[in-house]
């Protein structure tokens, strides 16, 4: 059943980031880690859209939509701990995530690095005549690069099949909308305003989302062109690590609670039965504990592979 | 074997590509207009469709993200920039995203891609559209470099580049289109990688790239006509660098002399002087020397270019006094029968 389903992929999302907040400090992560706890719902909602030939890109704050995407728990965790069953062989971390058997194709660390190259995968899906979509999850400060305008304006030339998901968690790191964009701003009015068919919807309401990215996921396939959704959401943790930040003076705790008091996840619980909760958490640890132990377990990579794989040639070196 | 353009190479390799494989695109600010790219995408258009050659916004560095993506999923993308200056706007998603995709996804994916550039000089191109920033994309493990000289190696690189497993940075200077040269016919490659030899002798080894390797040329015959002889290593490709090729000839002639059109600081020349002292030291018989660029753009009057530019009587004049010998290079001057500030009379601009 739905509901299950996204449950399931918002616990596993919450489950291994809360373990990743608990064990940090333990320095066996060694890379900036941007936690996605209390934005779960739209990767899972959107997620539940599509299949594993749909392809999705993402940028830093990616584990939510790496995971319910489809991509490995085990190789996750292996690439915080920078081991070689990670699914960068450790070459990536936390901001650089890929699973092309599940179509996760990529996330990069630069804010509206991957829009482009979202568009591009919907370009080549387009003349290879496939009837999959390309998902760009951005968020609000995307919204402000110029490659973001670009290529929009490109997706909608050409009626690519793209759907791009924009989080708006109201901060970029610790800058508020507020110092960002005029007041009154509304992202997708101006996702609109570009050509794109936009809509805007609860991002803490699971099957809100799922219902909205269903419905644009069918009009791409049935091709009408690129489409834009914008969630509200709110990360509960700081910017980048696993600590709450509502003491430093950028947010206020009051608006952090108010947040919390939408969490996505006891908002669907509540339409599950109770024993089949305990089963899923149950099932969720298991899984959590297992990445973990897989990740410590497995290897660091030889040190010569800190030289390879920058081109095709079994060494890049200018002075091979 | 034809004879033909460098810019009929270019298009010829463009059409072999789009001819032998369908996931071959090609797009660019004006690939489809009338002038096609200095006439580098002529006809191709109509002839593959505007599915897979096409005009597009002008919007730098999305374009190039859009061909990363578009590589990642399984196309061989070819992007124009009719300068180089103009494809600065992409730096973010050349070096971020073009040179890294492969290593930081641990070898799991590449993107094959080639981005065309095209590299002004002279009859008023000024600050911005001439620059020669090869060093730049030099300087990004991950990047492959290439600045053909003739034209069979400007087909032969292009055709390696659009069928390689990387992405590749293919430099074109304006003032080279019109060169012409037996060039092999279908899909003829070049690997991207080894040098090539234009000139041979044992005083002294001259590298050089792109159009400086055509001024060298002339150097090194009249130095020859002179009693002086020079090996003249044609790059062709800037990164990876054809070091072992620099080093045979190096050991031959305990002489180097590097030359440049990028600017002195950071560049190209000065890499190949530094890798030479430090590996090449006890075969060195005078301290190496290289000719590059001042450090300074490229203004735009005539008058503000005359002595900029490295000409061929500057080569042979440091060649001489690296020798130790006496040597009038002003026939090189006197027979050059067309302005300073082009490449010959076929070159009424504007650019």
């Amino acid at each position: 059943m739905a509901e299950l389903d996204l449950l399931t992929s918002m616990k596993r999302i919450r489950a291994v980031e809360e373990r990743i907040a608990l064990r940090y400090g333990e320095q066996k992560m060694r890379c900036p880690t941007h936690l996605s706890i209390g934005q779960e719902a739209v990767a899972a909602g959107v997620c539940a859209a599509l299949t594993a030939a749909d392809l999705a890109v993402s940028g830093h704050r990616a584990h939510a939509h790496y995971l319910a995407k489809g991509g490995s728990m085990r190789a996750l965790v292996a690439e915080l701990y920078g081991k070689v069953d990670g699914c960068c062989r450790g070459k990536g971390g936390s901001m650089h995530l890929t699973d092309r058997a599940a179509g996760f194709v990529g996330s990069t660390a630069i804010v509206g690095g991957t829009i482009p190259v979202g568009v591009g995968l919907a370009l080549a899906l387009k003349q290879q005549r496939s009837d999959a979509v390309s998902v760009v999850f951005l968020g609000d400060a995307a919204t402000e690069t110029g490659v973001f305008y670009e290529s929009v304006n490109f997706a909608v030339l050409k009626t690519l099949p793209v759907l791009f998901v924009c989080e708006n968690n109201l901060y970029s790191v610790y800058s508020p909308l507020s110092v960002r964009q005029p007041p009154g701003r509304e992202i997708h009015r101006v996702a609109q305003a570009l050509g794109l068919s936009a809509q805007s919807g609860d991002g803490n309401d699971a099957l809100a989302v799922a219902g909205l990215a269903s419905g644009a996921v069918s009009a791409i396939r049935n091709g009408a062109g690129p489409q834009f959704l914008e969630f509200s959401t709110y990360r509960w943790r700081e910017h980048c690590g696993p600590n709450y930040d509502n003491d430093i003076g950028y947010r206020t705790e009051a608006e952090f609670e108010a947040w919390r008091a939408c969490d996505p996840i006891p908002k669907l619980e509540a339409l599950l039965d109770a024993v089949r909760i305990e089963t899923l958490n149950a099932k969720v640890e298991q899984e959590v504990d297992d990445a973990f132990a897989f990740a410590e377990m497995s290897a660091f990579p030889p040190e010569f592979e800190a030289f390879t794989d920058l081109t095709s040639d079994v060494s890049g070196a200018a002075h091979g | 074997m034809a004879e033909m353009s460098y810019a009929e190479a270019i298009r010829d390799g463009l059409a072999t590509a789009l001819r032998l494989d369908p996931s071959v695109i090609c797009y660019g600010l004006g690939v489809t207009d009338p002038k096609g790219v200095f006439g580098t995408t002529l006809g191709l258009e109509a002839e593959f469709g505007s599915d897979r050659v096409f005009d597009m916004p002008t919007a730098e560095n999305a374009m190039t993200g859009i061909a990363i993506g578009a590589a990642l999923g399984g196309l061989r993308p070819v992007l124009t920039h009719q300068r180089l200056d103009f494809a600065l706007l992409s730096m973010d998603q050349i070096v971020n995203n073009a040179a890294k995709w492969r290593f930081m996804f641990g070898g799991s994916a590449s993107a094959p891609l080639v981005i065309r550039m095209i590299l002004g000089r002279g009859w008023g191109q000024g600050p911005t559209h001439s620059q020669n920033l090869h060093a730049w994309f030099a300087h990004i493990p991950g990047l492959k470099v290439v600045m053909p000289t003739r034209p069979a190696d400007a087909k032969g690189l292009l055709l390696s580049a659009i069928f390689g497993q990387d992405p590749v940075i293919f430099l074109e200077q304006r003032w080279l289109h019109n060169a012409r040269g037996e060039t092999p016919q279908g899909d003829y490659r070049v690997p991207i990688g080894p040098s090539a030899q234009l000139h041979s002798g044992d005083d002294l080894t001259v590298v050089s790239s792109g159009y400086l390797s055509i001024e060298a040329l002339h150097a090194a015959q009249f130095l020859a006509a002179n009693g002086v002889g020079c090996d003249l290593i044609d790059l062709r490709s800037l990164r990876p660098l054809d070091l072992p090729a620099i080093r045979a000839s190096l050991v031959r002639t305990g002489r180097l002399l590097v030359l440049d059109s990028g600017f002195a600081t950071g560049g190209i020349a000065g890499e190949i002087l530094a890798w030479a002292s430090e590996t090449a030291f006890s075969a060195l018989k005078v301290a190496p020397a290289r000719l590059t660029a001042p450090d300074a753009p490229e203004a735009t009057s005539p008058a503000l270019t005359e002595a900029y530019h490295v000409r061929a009587e500057h080569i042979a004049a440091r060649a001489a006094q690296m020798l130790g010998v006496t040597l009038d290079v002003e026939p090189l001057v006197s027979r050059r029968r067309f302005a300073h500030d082009t490449p010959g009379d076929w070159f009424k601009g504007p650019f």
